[in-house]
């Protein structure tokens, strides 16, 4: 089930690469195979069960231990769903295009290989989709990107590629230290290869932080993104946030907490201020922002820092377990809530540069008037992000919060001003955007139309869901089972 | 003597000859023919191979090994030309000289051929040399054209040069161990300075047929100068025979550390100096060049750890085998081009032709090493392998390597898919689009047979 949830975007791809489709024909396979996927991952949810369900494995090179070896666990299963959910939304999302139909196979083709990175238990194959889902985003961001989207697709791609080579030096050496050369995700979480201390663990573990820091992303290994993201065509920064961000927090938890808990332990000190000065550095970077992109990319790298907090809190082995369960399922609530809502602010952005053209804040204003219902959404979306109670992003900050304040209290209080700086920009963000009065260049200014407003509602309504009875959420991800007993191997 | 031992070589050399011949008695434009000749000579020659292809034993004298490794190089060698000789027909349509390129390059092929088998240093020298003397003739064979005259010509200076080093250490170490016979010298070269002088001298002329650094001056001039099935040619071929030979030579001294450690210097100077050149080209075929150049430098990653682990040999081989198909692939999609060489040239390539924008596009990735292709799976066993071994200090500069190439590599890639293109764009067609089509299904084909290649490859090598 869960290879078909990779299989079918993939082969889509390559029908929209070959079959000369129209572009309404085009964006609905695209759509139709996403929400095939997503309708996959729900069956593999509805089944049930504990620890990783829904395996199965299909050797590929058994002399190296490599496999076609797919299975998810609660963490991996909640960020497939949000990510198919996503890519429904961006596929479908009404846009003015040139070569529609390679577009929505790049598309189809990301929605592939973004779900099989969280469903793959294989590290190699991981690693696979890792590079692939870069693979993509350059094209989609060099060929539909605007001002100087090829050398933003340039920087993001040598950039992140530094980021997954890392990632692969600390991947093999893992494996070697296997008792039976395998690159087996369920062998190593079970018998973690590496012991805490000397070298060369600290080394992967740094390696396996950068790697992943960089796709994640932390300072000061952020500065691919901003003009990744002002370049990028709407929905595919909805992606680019929504998605491939989460990838690399994911692997953050499954190799280095998961597959080496003890030396995480030993630098999770340094790893939460990392998170912290993301969290600071990026709501007053972003504070800063003319540009409405730019602005709403940097606060994904501030909430991408509270994500980052809770993990390295999470593995400290510092503390109550209560506290680093709180922590990490604030985290992983944090990467779904992020993602749901980033996503709808960046289709949001989508909108508005399809209508204008144009992402500086200072040229907008009054734009309630003629267009309620974007405002509506903007603003609920707004809210969400900023963390008010009742909405999706509150949930996963206050438990991020509850569990750092339970370790490093110190660090829990420097970032709590971050939501006060974030809570301010995108106040200012509404106010510039949509209060005031209408500039006479906006005039003809139209609002969402169905299609549009559909698919926000869709994805907003989960973040109101999730921010009201967030249970069904927290006991899918089960956090407890996450977090791997201290001094359990090696 | 068992002359049937050799009798994929010789099928090679016969052929050769009578390419030749054939070339005397048919009239210029009928010189296709040549090509079809020699076409099923290589074929013979794999059939022959096939048919040996589970010995294990030395012969003639033990001055040649039968072994995997040389089964490998026989598959690869005379594999690969066959799709040069593909892109050549139309190339040289109008060339007085035509039929004989295809002698030229039998002959050339044969050398490769020898120098992958050889297992006495004699017959290692008579390898190179034939290799090298036929490589200068491909290189300059467009003769009224400066460039191509240009790059025979530095070839030749360099390769005079490196052979000559080769002789000289060859015979300081016949010197020193009294032998020139690999079996002999097995793990029985004098560990005294002249001994290891005539081995570095040795590995300076195998260094020069792989493109190494200091050697390795003659390939972006070949391949932009040399006539582009030419160059599609020497910068794989000799390199496919290089490595073996190399391998086997480094595998002589277990004992000895300052093997290695020259091989690993070499191995990170070269492919920082291939990458470092390469960044701001802006001729497509000297690009390709100076690539290949960082190639080798990663393919020797794995003779720096040669007999430490068992994968080593294995992992040399493939990544090999995927940078030939790869690196003739993008000559293919150029020749295909009718060598269109400017970066300038390649803008909104895809909107055009999409078959060699992509060609290149995928040959490119497979070099950087972006799964699931083929380059990714050969670079990912040379990296097991070195780390397995404890160099980790080399992995980390390939790591580096790779990423600064994936930056020169976009240079091409970026506006070939992104920008608009301008002017008309001619193709060459025939026989050389049909190979570029075959060489495109190979590296795709790659990714789903590495499983049972990589199991099929050999572990351990004569004597």
């Amino acid at each position: 089930m869960l290879t078909l949830a990779i299989l079918i975007p993939l082969l889509a791809s390559l029908v929209l690469a070959f079959v000369p489709l129209g572009e309404v024909a085009s964006r609905w396979t695209a759509t139709g195979a996403a929400a095939l996927s997503l309708v996959a991952l729900v069956i593999v949810w509805a089944g049930g069960g504990d620890g990783f369900r829904a395996v199965a494995e299909v050797p590929w090179i058994p002399t190296l231990g490599i496999a076609w070896r797919v299975g998810v666990d609660g963490m991996s299963l909640a960020l497939a769903l949000m990510s198919a959910l996503i890519f429904v939304a961006a596929t479908a999302w009404p846009l003015k295009l040139h070569d529609a139909r390679a577009y929505y196979a790049w598309m189809a083709f990301l929605a592939g290989v973004s779900i099989g990175l969280f469903v793959t238990l294989d590290l190699i194959v991981f690693y696979v989709f890792f590079d692939l889902s870069l693979v993509g985003m350059y094209f989609l961001i060099g060929r539909w990107g605007h001002g100087d989207a090829q050398h933003a697709a340039l920087k993001f791609f040598v950039y992140t590629l530094a980021g997954s080579l890392l990632i692969l030096i600390g991947i093999i050496v893992l494996a070697l230290n296997m008792p039976t050369l395998t690159f087996d995700m369920r062998a190593m979480i079970d018998s973690p290869p590496l012991a805490a201390a000397g070298m060369v663990p600290g080394l992967v573990f740094l390696a396996f932080v950068i790697g992943f820091g960089i796709k994640t992303p932390v300072f000061p290994v952020h500065t691919w993104l901003p003009p990744a993201h002002v370049n990028a065509p709407g929905p595919a920064s909805a992606i680019l946030a929504g998605v491939l961000l989460k990838m690399g927090t994911y692997g953050l938890i499954r190799i280095p907490l998961q597959m080496m808990p003890d030396t995480f332990a030993r630098w999770a000190l340094p790893l939460a201020i990392v998170g912290v000065i993301s969290i600071l550095w990026g709501s007053i970077v972003a504070f800063a922002q003319d540009n409405l992109k730019r602005r709403i990319a940097y606060t994904s790298v501030n909430h991408m820092g509270y994500t980052v907090l809770g993990i390295a809190v999470a593995g400290s082995a510092l503390g109550s377990e209560t506290a680093r369960q709180l922590a990490m399922t604030g985290a992983v609530v944090e990467m779904i809530a992020h993602g749901l809502i980033t996503g709808a602010l960046f289709l949001i952005a989508g909108a508005v540069w399809q209508r204008t053209g144009d992402y500086h804040l200072p040229n907008f204003g009054g734009l309630a008037g003629p267009a309620p219902r974007l405002t509506g959404a903007a603003t609920l979306a707004a809210f969400a992000s900023l963390g008010l109670p009742g909405l999706a992003g509150f949930v996963a900050e206050l438990h991020i919060f509850l569990g750092a304040f339970g370790v490093y209290p110190w660090l829990a209080a420097i970032g709590l001003l971050g939501i006060l700086i974030t809570a301010a920009l995108f106040l200012r963000m509404l106010r510039q955007m949509f209060f005031g009065d209408l500039p006479k260049e906006r005039a003809g200014f139209t609002d969402l139309d169905r299609t549009e407003t559909a698919l926000l509602a869709g994805v907003l309504i989960l973040v109101v869901l999730i921010g009201i009875w967030p249970t069904w959420l927290l006991s899918l991800i089960d956090a407890a089972s996450l977090i791997p007993t201290p001094g359990a191997g090696g | 003597m068992p002359i049937g031992d050799l009798a994929p070589e010789l099928a090679v050399l016969l052929t050769a000859v009578a390419v030749l011949l054939l070339a005397m008695v048919l009239p210029q434009r009928r010189h296709g023919w040549c090509a079809l000749l020699a076409a099923a000579g290589l074929a013979l020659s794999m059939a022959f191979a096939w048919a040996q292809s589970d010995a294990h034993r030395l012969t003639f004298s033990g001055t040649f090994a039968l072994d995997g490794a040389t089964t490998w190089a026989r598959f690869a060698i005379p594999g690969l030309t066959l799709l040069c000789v593909g892109l050549a027909p139309r190339w040289f349509a109008t060339d007085r000289r035509h039929g004989e390129f295809y002698a030229m390059l039998l002959f050339s092929t044969l050398g490769a051929m020898a120098m992958a088998g050889a297992a006495d240093l004699m017959q290692l020298v008579m390898g190179v040399l034939l290799s090298s003397v036929t490589g200068y003739v491909l290189a300059a064979y467009h003769r009224d054209w400066a460039i191509s005259l240009e790059a025979g010509m530095k070839y030749f200076l360099v390769g005079a040069l490196a052979n000559a080093l080769l002789v000289i250490g060859v015979v300081f170490v016949m010197g020193m161990a009294g032998s020139t016979d690999y079996r002999d010298l097995a793990g029985a070269i004098p560990d005294n300075p002249v001994a290891l002088a005539g081995l570095t001298l040795v590995l300076m002329g195998l260094f020069f047929k792989l493109g190494a650094v200091p050697a390795h001056t003659w390939v972006p001039d070949v391949a932009e100068g040399a006539p582009a099935p030419a160059a599609a040619f020497l910068t794989v071929i000799p390199k496919l025979a290089a490595a073996v030979a190399l391998y086997r030579l480094v595998a002589l001294t277990p004992e000895t550390q300052a093997l290695p450690l020259l091989v690993a210097l070499v191995a990170a100077a070269t492919m920082t100096v291939g990458n470092l050149c390469a960044l701001w080209q802006d001729d497509v075929r000297r690009l390709v060049g100076w690539s290949s150049i960082s190639q080798t430098g990663y393919a020797l990653m794995a003779v720096a750890v040669a007999g430490a682990v068992p994968d080593a040999l294995p992992a040399l081989l493939a990544f090999m085998s995927v940078y030939g198909i790869a690196n003739l692939l993008a000559f293919a999609a150029i020749v295909e081009l009718r060598g269109r060489t400017a970066i300038a040239d390649y803008r909104g390539l895809i909107r055009k032709h999409p078959g060699p924008a992509i060609a290149l596009t995928l040959a490119f990735l497979s070099f950087v090493g972006i799964p699931p292709l083929a380059g990714f799976l050969g670079k990912f066993a040379l990296f097991v392998a070195t780390l397995e071994a404890g160099l980790a200090w080399l992995v980390v500069v390939a790591v580096a390597n790779t990423i600064l190439s994936l930056f020169y590599y976009l240079r091409v890639i970026g506006p070939a898919v992104f920008s608009r293109p301008e002017g008309a764009m001619a193709t060459l067609g025939g026989t050389a689009r049909a190979t570029f089509w075959a060489l495109f299904a190979l590296l795709l084909a790659t990714t789903f047979l590495w499983s049972p290649v990589w199991s099929a490859l050999p572990r351990a090598l004569l004597p």
